[in-house]
């Protein structure tokens, strides 16, 4: 099975989050950026266990600039075969998938992955919109992921619950927890990533269709306020006759 | 014109309520579009949340985002609409986005609010660490409400309702089984949740956690250690890689308030925290905290909800 995983950067769960450029633009400085977690511990690994199981080829594609060849490197550590940047500075999703649906058109994938969204922006619309683009079926959310000849089955997250369904490839699945267990790369690994070939192609001339005109921290809570652990009476009290909330 | 896009399969749930709401906000010229089974007397119900029209496809099951995004392509071009809305939940995030690509609409994933003056969007981003304001350049934009951002509001009277079919083609995914525990609040739509961590030591000491919550009509949540371990199922794992909610009231127990789960609770409108050591972190992030005994002071909170519900009848 040919597999290609979409992987992004993403900062350091731990990042602390400021803005700079008067508040229009996040700032790097001393950020540590990682691969997507959903798209390395979840999309990456299964793709991974899929090859090894039934064989096949799994290449990784990222949009971004020579910085990103750390993460790149990383996901190729863990056990992609090959990888493609697309050369760009992505402003927003939709770029982000014309770019790769554009060069996954021709290339004959039986499955695209991503993550189900990146932990930056949250926006969960990469993987859709390559669906779209590229005129496949899309299965989001899915927790659990088996192929067998052209057929896959998979679980995916419904509102209350889970379900079961069935989808003939190629076709683009986006992935959440459950799909996989997070891989930690070993030395051989590490060794092997540098001289995987990572091939980098310019990106296409693409209008965007959003952008974050400005950002801002969330107003801080006031002071919590302390309440007797033996009079919850007091608690409930007020929780429906100030907080309002009961 | 807005479209907005409903999944009414089992019937108008909250967040079908709120994103009509969200969509007589924006314009005086709402049309719904939906599939699935309930009933044209419940679906006439969403002219008094602001519908002038229903429309609603009986063949399309709503499994597959393909069909449904040709379908509301189908409809938006129809009735001419500037902007679709859809709900951020599985069905939005699954078809807003092969919409956005369809129609060559700007998509703003995940909004928390109407549009401010300057026509920008304000959404979540850093996972709830901050918030961002999305302008969209194309002529037509896509807007997907997060649940529970905005209350449903009753402003007109029931609507006409029609039927539509032939627009959405086939479906490419069938569905083999669908598993649903009954009788519990899905996660993401409760407006009331109730959470534990590690501070309960076990998975036998969950009863009490359940009791409040039926106590209180709350769903259950837990941490990501008590999800990773088996404790708990992994539905309920709330935090920056599991599930992000925003519910009025969020009540945890036994949790530190890491970085990464304060990241999937921070849009909650109300948060109680019960620790026993006055030290933990996610006190900075409550309204109310109570330092104590999970085991002591959880039985006292239900015993005194359920008084307070005594009297409320």
């Amino acid at each position: 099975m040919n597999i290609l995983v979409c992987i992004s950067k993403a900062p350091d769960t731990t990042s602390k989050i400021a803005f700079t450029n008067n508040s229009t633009q996040f700032d790097e400085n001393g950020v540590q950026f990682i691969v997507n977690p959903y798209d390395e511990w979840y999309a990456l690994v299964r793709a991974l266990e899929l090859k090894e199981t039934i064989g096949g080829n799994v290449t990784i594609v990222t949009v971004g600039t020579a910085t990103d060849e750390a993460i790149i490197r990383k996901a190729l550590a863990i056990g992609a075969d090959e990888a493609v940047r697309i050369d760009a500075d992505p402003k927003d999703a939709y770029f982000v998938a014309m770019q790769i649906s554009s060069y996954a058109k021709a290339k004959g994938f039986d499955l695209v992955m991503t993550g189900k969204e990146t932990i930056n922006y949250n926006g969960s619309q990469v993987g859709g919109m390559i669906a779209e683009a590229m005129d496949l079926p899309f299965v989001s959310l899915a927790t659990k992921l088996d192929a067998n000849g052209t057929k896959l089955t998979l679980e995916r997250e419904i509102v209350g619950g889970v379900q079961v369904v069935e989808v003939q490839t190629p076709a683009v699945i986006s992935c959440a927890k459950g799909m996989a267990e997070q891989r930690i790369p070993n030395m051989r690994g590490i060794m092997a990533a540098r001289t995987k070939p990572l091939t980098v192609i310019p990106a296409e001339a693409v209008e965007d269709l959003t952008s974050y005109v400005t950002y801002s921290m969330p107003n801080a809570k006031s002071s919590v306020k302390m309440i007797d652990p033996s009079n919850m009476d007091e608690l409930v009290a007020l929780l429906h006759n100030e907080a309002k909330v009961i | 014109m807005v479209l907005v896009y409903i999944n009414s399969t089992t019937g108008l749930s909250k967040a079908a309520l709120e994103t009509v709401t969200y969509g007589k906000k924006l314009s005086g010229d709402v049309t719904v579009i939906t599939n699935g089974s309930a009933s044209n007397e419940q679906l006439a119900q969403l002219g008094e949340y602001g519908a002038s029209k229903v429309l609603v496809d009986r063949s399309v099951d709503g499994e597959d985002p393909q069909q449904l995004a040709r379908l509301v392509a189908a409809v938006a071009d129809q009735v001419s609409a500037s902007t679709v809305i859809f709900s951020h939940d599985i069905y939005g995030k699954a078809v807003a986005p092969r919409l956005s690509v369809r129609m060559k609409a700007g998509l703003v994933a995940g909004a928390i609010a109407v549009p401010e003056a300057d026509g920008s969007v304000k959404v979540n981003v850093f996972s709830g660490k901050a918030v961002g304001f999305v302008k969209v350049a194309s002529a037509k934009q896509i807007i997907s409400l997060l649940p529970n951002s905005i209350q449903p509001e009753k402003t007109g009277s029931a609507c006409s309702v029609e039927e539509t079919s032939g627009l959405a083609g086939a479906s490419a995914i069938s569905v083999l089984e669908t598993k649903k525990p009954e009788g519990n609040i899905p996660l993401p739509e409760a407006e009331l949740v109730v959470s534990a961590g590690r501070g309960l030591k076990g998975p036998e000491n969950w009863g009490m956690i359940e009791e409040l919550a039926t106590a209180l009509g709350a769903a259950t949540a837990c941490s990501r250690p008590v999800a990773d371990i088996g404790w708990r199922p992994h539905h309920e794992h709330v935090g920056q890689t599991g599930v992000a909610i925003r519910p009025n009231l969020y009540i945890a127990v036994g949790i530190s308030g890491a970085i990464q789960h304060l990241a999937g609770v921070n849009g909650s409108k109300v948060i109680v925290v019960v620790n026993t050591d006055t030290e933990a972190p996610f006190f900075k992030a409550a309204d109310y905290g109570v330092v104590g005994d999970a085991f002591e002071v959880i039985p006292r909170l239900t015993e005194a909800v359920k008084r307070f519900k005594a009297t409320q009848h």
